[in-house]
């Protein structure tokens, strides 16, 4: 698939000497959702503010819809929308206003009809001539997204969209942002929320230390590194795991009400059946099982500790 | 050329403007109608001519050109500074537009809004004083010349300012004195001879000199130099707009 924005061997230091993106690859596909995940400080929006052109790259290239981010910026950037981390807005501009600026600023003539269409959908048009002051920061975090929207931008960057906003809101996020993709946008996100990046990403990419250490699509990420649980709820309670079982993947749970079997369903051999009858054994009898899969945090935590 | 990117930010400058009328433009008027008051009308009348002028009229382009300086940096420098303090700078920065675009769309709000103050405060003066403008053609073309040139200087000062002191220290240290000493009350040739020459070296006193000579058609400075040397500054200050969007400095890291 021909990638709509291609990053290649892209480095950036800043002139306190922080290194903060390392030979970093990738290229991200035409109409999908990405999640950027990383701890803090990992490069995240550095990426973010190098594609958009915020940040001068120390070396490498980035291209959107095939056009140099550098030598061919207009054409690049007509392409892309951002909506930052922060909450920054004019004060005292109202809704309508700011949004208006927004689409002048990337050259498109004024079309108020298109502005209503998104401000609408974003359930802003009561608030089209509050100020920016006047708004919550829910509201705000939506004036964001009209502005970085405001010039019908086929990318469309959300660096951290939904931090410090309610569940009812960031639900409503989810659902533009899928109907977006649905309208063949590409969309970027980077995010804090595990669940963010479970609930919407096609495929996801984690950055640690300036390093893009994994991209992979979701489902194939969480098949291929999603340990699953069997939990044992007991009949009786034990002090301890018996000695001839401590080479199994066993832990001890709720003061000795349960046995918790991690295994990797992948493998042929899961180890199920041997351990049941190791139990029989030792008659360890239960009265309960249940079996579960680690959620993407799991997954992200793990990735995280094993390149820190 | 992105015209609607340059029309976005040159409205969105100007309507600034408009939601703070009295700041903008009633202030400077009416601070400047007081000098006018006092120097031109109440002790004026008690002074000589000066280069064949009443005292009230000589003063009259020094006093406007002072305006015009502070506010010409001050419109550019916290057009620029501002969208760089609260973070919405990132949305001029991912913008497609060239450093042009952006100079044009400030620097150009921040010059309009000069040069209508510059011609209020000109119709203000004619209120207490009577004056003459010898060459009109010349006088406006240094009431935009100047506006343009320092609304430069204003967006240099915007970017390089990383806090609302460094903001104003430049037009009230600097500008301000120099636009003093510059012959905005005093005739050059009135100094002691050393000072005559030492002034030379005040940028300043090549505006209000050639701003003077299209009002009263006399100078300090001849005329050519005046446009000479305000082209000269206007050029250093496009060159260094030039480099600070080519390196990124204090805007792009």
């Amino acid at each position: 698939m021909e990638p709509i924005i291609s990053i290649k061997n892209l480095n950036k230091v800043y002139a306190s000497g922080f290194e903060a993106l390392k030979g970093v690859n990738l290229d991200i596909h035409k109409g999908e959702i990405f999640a950027l995940l990383g701890p803090n400080g990992a490069g995240k929006t550095t990426l973010i503010s190098a594609i958009c052109g915020i940040v001068n790259p120390s070396s490498g290239e980035i291209f959107a819809d095939g056009h140099n981010v550098v030598t061919e910026f207009r054409a690049a950037r007509a392409k892309i929308g951002l909506v930052p981390q922060e909450l920054t807005t004019e004060a005292f501009e109202t809704v309508r206003s700011a949004v208006t600026f927004s689409r002048g600023l990337f050259g498109k003539p004024s079309n108020p009809a298109y502005i209503e269409k998104i401000l609408k959908q974003l359930s802003l048009w009561e608030k089209r001539n509050a100020k920016m002051i006047e708004l919550s920061g829910g509201m705000k975090r939506r004036v964001m997204i009209a502005k970085a929207l405001s010039h019908e931008p086929q990318i469309l960057f959300l660096d951290e969209p939904t931090a410090g906003v309610d569940v009812e809101l960031r639900r409503d996020m989810w659902d533009m942002v899928r109907g977006l993709r649905d309208r063949g946008a590409t969309i970027i996100l980077t995010t804090h929320y595990i669940e963010e990046a479970e609930e919407m990403a096609d495929r996801i990419g984690v950055i640690n230390n300036g390093e893009i250490i994994l991209v992979e699509e979701k489902s194939e990420l969480m098949r291929k590194l999603g340990k699953r649980q069997l939990t044992l709820h007991l009949q009786s309670p034990i002090d301890s795991i018996p000695k001839e079982l401590d080479s199994l993947p066993l832990e001890l749970a709720s003061d000795g009400h349960e046995l918790i079997y991690t295994f990797d369903s992948q493998k042929e051999q899961t180890g199920i059946a041997d351990l049941l009858r190791q139990l029989s054994k030792h008659d360890i009898d239960f009265k309960d099982l249940n079996s579960t899969q680690n959620s993407l945090e799991d997954i992200f935590v793990n990735l995280v500790r094993s390149d820190a | 050329m992105n015209f609607y990117a340059i029309r976005a930010i040159y409205l969105f400058e100007m309507a600034r403007t408009a939601r703070t009328l009295m700041q903008s433009i009633a202030s400077p008027v009416l601070s400047t109608s007081l000098y006018f008051v006092v120097f031109g009308a109440a002790i004026g009348s008690r002074m000589g001519d000066i280069d064949g002028v009443s005292y009230g009229a000589f003063i009259i382009p020094g006093l406007v050109m002072l305006a015009l300086l502070n506010e010409s940096i001050s419109n550019a420098s916290f057009g620029i500074f501002f969208p760089k303090f609260s973070g919405t700078i990132y949305e001029v920065l991912s913008a497609p537009i060239s450093f042009v675009e952006v100079v044009i769309g400030y620097v150009g709000a921040a010059a309009s809004k000069s040069i209508v103050l510059g011609c209020l405060i000109l119709a203000t003066a004619n209120i207490f004083v009577d004056y003459q403008i010898a060459h009109p053609f010349w006088m406006i073309a240094f009431l935009v010349l100047t506006a343009i040139t320092f609304s430069l200087f204003g967006f240099i000062i915007g970017i390089w300012a990383d806090n609302f002191q460094k903001l104003q220290v430049i037009p009230l240290m600097v500008v301000t004195p120099l636009t003093f000493l510059g012959g905005s009350f005093y005739s050059i040739s009135m100094l002691p001879p050393i000072w005559q020459k030492i002034t030379l070296f005040n940028p300043v006193v090549y505006l209000i000199s050639g701003f003077r000579w299209s009002f009263v058609g006399t100078a300090d400075v001849h005329i050519g130099i005046s446009v000479g040397m305000t082209f000269l500054f206007m050029v250093l200050c496009l060159t260094f707009i030039w480099w600070i969007f080519r390196t990124g400095y204090r805007l792009r890291p």
